[in-house]
């Protein structure tokens, strides 16, 4: 479904991202781990359109989509929940999930999306004349997935969604994400809790310093003596 | 009583001024976080669009303004597309110089085609004086006032009903998540720009109507003070630029009333200066927000 080949992303001179390549496949979860400042944001926002790479490929359904701007990416069926989140604070909590299906005329199914969304983050329906800068750290990332699946994205990308929230907070937006996920949406998540993101993910790979170290089944990597001593805790 | 009263509504016909091109220098703010200082030019192109249609097209008083308020609309885009957004990313400085060179060039292209001179301007609306309970009204004042609560009302349901003005707020906080949704920054940008102008291009007309002159340079005063307006309320916030640009109006006329009438234009820079010190963000802003 993606299929990234031979990145190179530069900032100035700084080599932010060295000859990576990935795939994930349809229905997959894979997650991207790695420590601050490995890159994974940054190849999030490539394959978003945000960033344009010096060389390599990204390819979505068999097209390159590296010359696609950022605002049509999500018209291909690529949403990204950005990593902080970025909702809307100025606007409401239901303005907000409608920026999210700004592309989408389908008014009935824009509908039915809102409500499917409300269903799963009950939070978010009671608080939906709110100003979405006034959630909390965990309502706020409901609320940026649910924008992002507002779109209806084939794939999903989800930056460190677990960032900053509370352990049982984790453990909810987790158990979301695989539902997400059996309703048919493929995932790439990106997390510096490797603990979580492998428990959850189908695959795995490990980004350090722009390069991607080691790559498996989620089974294999948590087994891996280099994945726990650098990711687990020992 | 009666005096105050008389003086509120001078107050709020010269503060509806005000406030409608502070809307245009708030939303072109939030947006891109440039002070236009060319907005003031584009209200006296405005004001002449409108002269033209009446005097020369007979278009009458609604069809000169919604002329006026197209031409405008398509002049502002013209001038974001073309002196701004090759400048989008380069530093705020250049932009800001940009600012004033536009609005140099639009008020010598405004001496140069209309001439320098002052002309009267038609009297487009209406004007009898009536007597309501000691207070003289005019007509003309009513429908300025009218004139400026409809248009506030427009500009409340574009920006908060319609797909459009979601988008513009969108993009005024945060315009790399609104591109994740598929927003076209670009395209958004360019109608903030149109919608601010075709306000200031309102103002143009009122004033016009108001004040019965117009010149290639009415632009610089009333656009320092609306932008003053546009401080005072706080910079980027819609409900502020309308209830600075009303204030200001107010104080105006208040001083004036006193009979300061020289100390006016004074009043309103000493004000800024006063906000500046003392309240930055302005009468409805938050605490400066750091983004992160
Ligand atoms: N706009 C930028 N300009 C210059 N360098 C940047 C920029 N953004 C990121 N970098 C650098 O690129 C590298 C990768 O950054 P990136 O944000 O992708 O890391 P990350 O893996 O997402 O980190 P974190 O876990 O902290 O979010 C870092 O060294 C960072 O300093
Ligand atoms: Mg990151």
């Amino acid at each position: 479904m993606l299929n990234v080949r031979d990145l190179n992303v530069y900032y100035g001179v700084i080599h932010a991202l060295k000859n990576i390549s990935l795939t994930v496949g349809p229905g997959e979860i894979v997650t991207l781990i790695g420590a601050n400042g490995a890159g994974k944001t940054t190849l999030l926002r490539t394959i978003s359109g945000l960033i344009t790479p010096r060389s390599g490929d990204v390819q979505f359904e068999g097209r390159s989509v590296i010359k696609t701007p950022a605002k049509e990416i999500v018209r291909l069926g690529i949403s990204q929940v950005p990593e902080g989140r970025r909702v809307f604070a100025t606007m409401s909590v239901e303005e907000n999930l409608e920026m999210g299906a700004y592309l989408r005329k389908d008014k009935a199914g824009v509908q039915k999306d809102l409500e499917m969304v409300y269903s799963r983050f009950p939070r978010l329906q009671e608080r939906r004349k709110q100003l979405a800068g006034t959630l909390s750290g965990g309502e706020q990332q409901m609320l940026a997935i649910g924008r992002a699946l507002m779109a209806r994205p084939r794939l999903l990308l989800l930056d460190e969604p677990s960032m900053g929230l509370a352990p049982i907070l984790v453990q909810e937006i987790f158990q979301i994400i695989g539902e997400i996920n059996r309703a048919g949406t493929t995932i790439l998540l990106v997390e510096q809790n490797a603990h979580m993101a492998l428990s959850v993910a189908n695959r795995a790979y490990v980004l350090e310093t722009g390069q991607i170290k080691l790559s498996g089944s989620s089974a294999e990597l948590a087994q891996s003596e280099e994945v726990k001593k650098a990711y687990l805790g020992g | 009583m009666t005096t105050f009263i008389q003086q509120l509504i001078n107050g709020l016909s010269v503060g509806s001024i005000y406030a409608l091109i502070a809307l245009g220098y708030t939303m072109v703010y939030g947006i891109i976080k440039l002070i236009n200082f060319a907005h003031g030019d584009v209200f006296m192109a405005g004001a002449f669009v409108a002269y033209f249609s009446y005097t020369g097209l007979h278009l009458g008083f609604f069809g000169s303004l919604v002329v006026s308020m197209a031409a405008c609309a398509v002049l502002g885009v013209v001038i974001e597309r073309f002196a701004y957004r090759p400048l989008r990313k380069s530093t705020r400085i250049a932009a800001l110089i940009t600012a004033i060179g536009v609005s140099l060039f639009l008020e010598n292209a405004g001496i140069i085609t209309v001439g320098a001179q002052a002309r009267g301007y038609p009297n487009m609306l209406p004007d009898t004086a009536f007597n309501l309970g000691g207070v003289t009204v005019s007509t003309k004042q009513i429908g300025i006032i009218a004139l400026t609560v409809v248009m506030m009302v427009i500009l409340q349901y574009i920006v908060h009903r319609t797909k459009i003005g979601k988008a513009m707020r969108a993009v005024a906080y945060d315009p790399e998540a609104a591109q994740l949704m598929g927003i076209d920054v670009d395209r958004t940008i360019s109608f903030t720009f149109a919608i601010g102008s075709a306000l200031a291009a309102a103002a143009g007309v009122v004033y016009g109507a108001y004040y019965s002159a117009i010149d290639p340079l009415m632009g610089i005063m009333p656009g320092l003070k609306a932008f003053i307006a546009a401080v005072l309320g706080g910079i980027g916030i819609i409900p502020g630029a309308m209830v600075g640009g009303l204030v200001l109006g107010l104080i105006e006329t208040l001083v004036q009333s006193l009979g300061f009438s020289l100390w006016r234009d004074a009043v309103a820079f000493a004000l800024l200066i006063l906000i500046l010190l003392i309240k930055p963000e302005g009468l409805f802003g938050k605490h400066a927000r750091e983004k992160v």
